[in-house]
């Protein structure tokens, strides 16, 4: 029979199951063929911190958000259209975030009672009436998946393990795409095992003509693809595109990469990544804790690389003091933190801002550092060569802050030409660059470049340039040892003065306030661009005038950001902290602004931030009702 | 000539100088602040003096210290020196090296700054084998912080901050150096230039990690620790000296000895005439296997230091850290070419918009 395809403009899907499921696989593979297929697309992976918490129990569910259009989108989309539930757990851990009419497709053969009593149901809810307000397709996807695959011999087993890929093929079949990219995939990673290859191929193929055949689903749905500027894409995760801003930041300054790192949720993918890569002159070294790998990396910078380190929030807390011995020396070294629930060790596996102030001020003393931020999974290649550039040019650590959220979220990336990719210029001190009054030529480390206040960087190795510095207070110039009070004055003033002069580099804020009579400006920072910019749609949707802008320096700020905050009544900062942007912008502008805090693990959801911005823009016009109509995310 | 031909295989690579260097090259204008009598200015001296033979060009050479009355050691060197953060020396100088195999990279540290604070880094830089020399000057005693007892003070140092008497059990350098997988460990005496010299000479050669214990005087807060060593009426009794390939004879008549008892391994120090010669433990610094060179280690006086072996423990190949992180790097551009990041950054699952 031929079925009817229906059309819609943007759909988001759950898959959701155990830990073991390999949920995050399936997202994966779906997200890929979306991308081919030439959707917008965002994602959001949600995983459990314990590598297998107890089989069919809610802390081992394992989830991935897809949302794709045929339009452009900002957020993985609040609440999934379609969950694909593999257990008992999976359903009740994610229905209370399905709206009323979303569709679940249900793998019938874990709603045992033994995994209903351990996913803490006690009645079955597929033979009750709690999913009345739901479409409901059940289907026995472990059974038809053993059935598929019984002639490659598996253990029963091996065999249900393919029962994502089943999975998978369904919904390829269910959402129109293309199914090339899969099989390729599996060819290629399975590649050394013929018979689990050729399982999840079998299971993935019959998972599709389950669903073509099947009377289980009467209709199938067609997106189609949104349209984007001409030029190559791909599908990115921020901690790939963070490892390849690196590597392009190497690339583009001539300064061979070193990554010093300790493994850390979220962070270590991008140790992973790195350490494939030393056909680009990359060394990784895998240190023996966060300290050593913050201070290995600060030793090759000091040697001319360019001096990386990775981690979290609660390895940041540990390198404070190598950095702060970065910031006196005043060499190069990338700090990234990818931020993650906290204080201590929180919540490793979901994302949060919470580290602004601890970039900000997390050393002792005056100890400033420029720290630059990226606002979605593509922009960390970005951000990463800025990050890179400042330090370089600077000749200071730089903190790169992202998070959880931009780490395992993808979104496609319009690719850049290399060649169009800033160039920094190390511009090694090769001389001496001081004569004493008896005419000596001598090296002086801590002369500087009038306009960046930038200290010479003489590498280890250079004849006529030997110096010696360290984290004891310098002499001006000489760079010796001074304990002098009005010299230590000096140098407090002038380590800040340096990092202010970056503001000088930096483009103006870029303001979104298309009726240009907007009187409440939502400013952000980070992660929270795609959240904010959906809130924002749906408040001007619904008629509210509003203006959005997105800092990526947090310190120095851009120059006109006072003037910015200036132009508007009021000025809402959405945070997923308790306001620590806010605390920033009140203490240097003197502006009253508005926080909108939530810490909850995860990203905004779009429509309660769009109230608040909405309440905002009416409490100024009360006349006005500018409160969302929808609930969806909605087009420009 | 082959690597192994050089007189310093640890530093093939660095690049060399035929301009004669004297140790006024290697003095920096900086007023040297140490206490008087300090047994810093000894050693100092003895560094000075011997980097001339090296012959490298000055300026591949860099000094990485922590923080200690030691650590200051980089400001008096005319190289390229850094005065890093307490204890983390040897990882900041393990990035050095990996990344600059043309550097000879030198580690200045102290009993608290290496196996207090420091302790982990120390232990990881000893079994990766990165190519540095370590000079860890143990004076027993906290100086810079004013006399504090440290880890390698004895059980009952009564300090400023044990009134009563410390009760912690001391480390032995040495044996936790072994412990660690060390490919080179030697022992030596801030007052005996000769012996540090040439104890230098052998860490400088050594390619890997070489960690060389200075017993160093402190004579504000530990004055004497170390005085059995260089009275000239019980330093003879007090050095056990080791020098591969021979037997181990001490005392001023050669009278005592060191054996090897059979069944527990353990050594003891025993009067000549009381056993055959032929018993006497003859020292291979080059055993595969550490175990004599750690039961040796263990000859050393845990409480106030009346008898200690000098000399080189261990001194093996095996192939370093920073050798084979570079090799790593080199093999990937040779079988695959420099990275391509146009290439790179498009992966295998791009598409094309028109
Ligand atoms: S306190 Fe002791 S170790 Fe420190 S400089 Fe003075 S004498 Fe030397």
């Amino acid at each position: 029979m031929t079925k009817q395809v229906r059309q819609l403009d943007r759909v988001i899907i759950r898959f959701a199951g155990d830990s073991g499921d390999g949920m995050q696989l399936t997202g994966d593979r779906f997200t890929q063929e979306t991308a081919s297929f030439g959707n917008d697309l965002s994602t959001l992976p949600n995983f459990p911190a314990e590598i297998r918490a107890p089989a069919g129990t809610l802390p081992g569910v394992s989830s991935f958000q897809v949302h794709f259009a045929d339009h452009d989108i900002l957020t993985p989309g609040d609440a999934p259209d379609v969950l694909v539930a593999m257990n008992p757990a999976a359903l009740r851990a994610n229905i209370g975030d399905l709206p009323k009419a979303a569709t679940i497709i249900v793998d019938t053969h874990d709603f045992t009672n033994r995994n209903l009593t351990r996913a803490g149901y006690l009645e079955n809810p597929l033979e009750d009436d709690s999913l009345d307000a739901f479409t409901v397709h059940e289907v026995d996807l472990t059974s038809m998946t053993v059935e598929a695959v019984k002639e490659f011999g598996l253990s029963r087993k091996d065999a249900a393990r393919a029962k994502n890929m089943f999975a998978l093929g369904m919904l390829s079949w269910l959402y129109g795409r293309p199914i090339d990219p899969t099989i390729k995939f599996l060819e290629r990673r399975f590649a050394k095992a013929p018979d689990i290859r050729d399982a999840n191929l079998t299971a993935f193929k019959a998972g599709w003509n389950f669903g073509e055949t099947t009377e289980t689903f009467a209709v199938s749905y067609e997106v189609k693809p949104a349209p984007m500027e001409p030029g190559t894409y791909r599908n990115i995760t921020g901690n790939l595109a963070l490892a390849y801003g690196l590597i392009a930041a190497s690339q583009r300054s001539g300064l061979p990469l070193f990554l010093g790192s300790y493994p850390i949720t979220p962070a270590s993918d991008i140790l992973h990544e790195l350490s494939k890569h030393k056909r680009f002159g990359v060394t990784t070294f895998q240190a023996e804790d966060e300290i050593a790998g913050v201070g290995a990396a600060l030793g090759a910078a000091f040697g001319g690389a360019l001096g990386v380190t990775t981690s979290s929030g609660p390895g940041i807390a540990l390198k404070a003091e190598t950095i702060g011995l970065g910031v006196m020396m005043e060499l190069p070294l990338i700090v990234c933190d990818i931020q993650r629930g906290g204080p201590s060790t929180g919540l490793p596996t979901k994302t949060e801002q919470a580290d602004l102030l601890q970039a900000m001020f997390g050393r002792n003393s005056e100890s400033p550092l420029p720290i630059v931020a990226p606002c979605s999974p593509s922009d960390c290649f970005d951000a990463a060569i800025e990050a890179a550039r400042i330090a370089v040019t600077y000749r200071t650590p730089v903190m790169l802050l992202s998070d959880g959220y931009l780490a395992n979220g993808s979104e496609p990336w319009h690719l850049p030409e290399v060649d169009a990719l800033p160039v920094i210029e190390p511009g090694f001190a090769t001389e001496t660059n001081h004569e004493t009054a008896d005419g000596k030529q001598e090296y002086w480390p801590y002369k500087r470049d009038d306009e960046t206040l930038a200290r010479p960087w003489a590498l280890p190795g250079t004849a006529g340039l030997e110096h010696r510095i360290g984290g004891i207070e310098k002499a001006d110039g000489t760079g010796n040892i001074s304990y002098d009070p009005n010299n230590h004055d000096l140098m407090v003033r002038t380590r800040q003065a340096k990092v202010d002069r970056v503001a000088d580099s930096l483009p103006p804020t870029e303001v979104d306030d298309p009726d240009g009579d907007a009187r409440v400006l939502v400013l952000g920072w980070g992660s929270t661009y795609g959240p904010i910019g959906a809130a924002v749609r749906q408040v001007r949707g619904a008629g509210g005038s509003v203006a959005q802008a997105h800092i990526r320096h947090l310190n120095p700020f851009p120059k006109d950001l006072g003037d910015v905050l200036g132009r508007y009544e009021r000025v809402l900062v959405p945070e997923m902290n308790l306001g620590q942007l806010s605390m920033l912008l009140r203490a240097k502008y003197l502006v009253d602004v508005v926080g909108y805090n939530a810490v909850r693990g995860l990203p905004f959801v779009s429509t309660e931030l769009a109230e608040a911005i909405a309440d905002l823009v009416s409490s100024l016009d009360p006349t006005l009702d500018t409160a969302p109509s929808t609930t969806e995310e909605v087009r420009r | 000539m082959t690597t192994t031909d050089l007189p310093f295989p640890g530093l093939s690579g660095v690049p060399t100088t035929d301009e004669p260097q004297n140790r006024k090259d290697f003095s920096s204008d900086q007023e040297v602040r140490w206490c008087p009598g300090c047994g810093d200015y000894a050693v100092l001296a003895a560094v000075q003096g011997f980097l001339p033979d090296l012959g490298l060009r000055r300026e591949n050479i860099v000094f990485v210290s922590g923080i200690g009355c030691s650590s200051r050691f980089p400001y008096y060197l005319d190289t390229f020196g850094m005065h890093s953060i307490h204890g983390r020396a040897p990882a900041i100088a393990t990035g050095l090296a990996t990344t600059r195999s043309d550097l000879s990279v030198w580690v200045v540290t102290g009993d608290g700054d290496a196996l207090s604070i420091g302790g982990n880094h120390l232990i990881h830089a000893l079994r990766r084998n990165v190519n540095m020399t370590i000079l860890l000057f143990n004076n027993r005693i906290y100086g810079l912080t004013k006399g504090q007892y440290s880890p390698t003070s004895e059980t009952g140092k009564v300090t400023k901050s044990t009134p009563v008497g410390s009760v912690d059990t001391p480390f032995n350098p040495v044996s936790l150096a072994l412990g660690a997988e060390a490919t080179f460990v030697a022992r030596t005496l801030d007052s005996d230039r000769k012996h540090l010299t040439e104890v230098l000479r052998a860490s400088a050669a050594h390619r890997g990690t070489s960690l060389v214990e200075i017993y160093q005087n402190c004579p504000i807060f530990n004055d004497g620790a170390f005085d059995s060593f260089k009275d000239k009426d019980t330093r003879d009794d007090a050095i056990i000296p080791l020098r591969h390939g021979e037997p181990i004879r001490f005392g001023a008549e050669g009278q005592y000895g060191v054996v090897r008892e059979h069944t527990s391994g353990a050594f003891f120090a025993v009067e000549v005439a009381d056993v055959d010669e032929s018993e006497l433990h003859v020292h291979d610094a080059h055993a595969i296997d550490a175990s004599a060179a750690f039961g040796l280690s263990r000859l050393t006086d845990a409480g106030h230091l009346h008898r200690a072996p000098i000399g080189i423990f261990r001194d093996v190949d095996r192939p370093t850290y920073d050798d084979q992180a570079r090799q790593q790097v080199a093999t990937a551009r040779e079988t695959s070419g420099a990275g391509d990041l146009a290439a790179l950054i498009a992966g295998g699952d791009a598409w094309t918009v028109n």
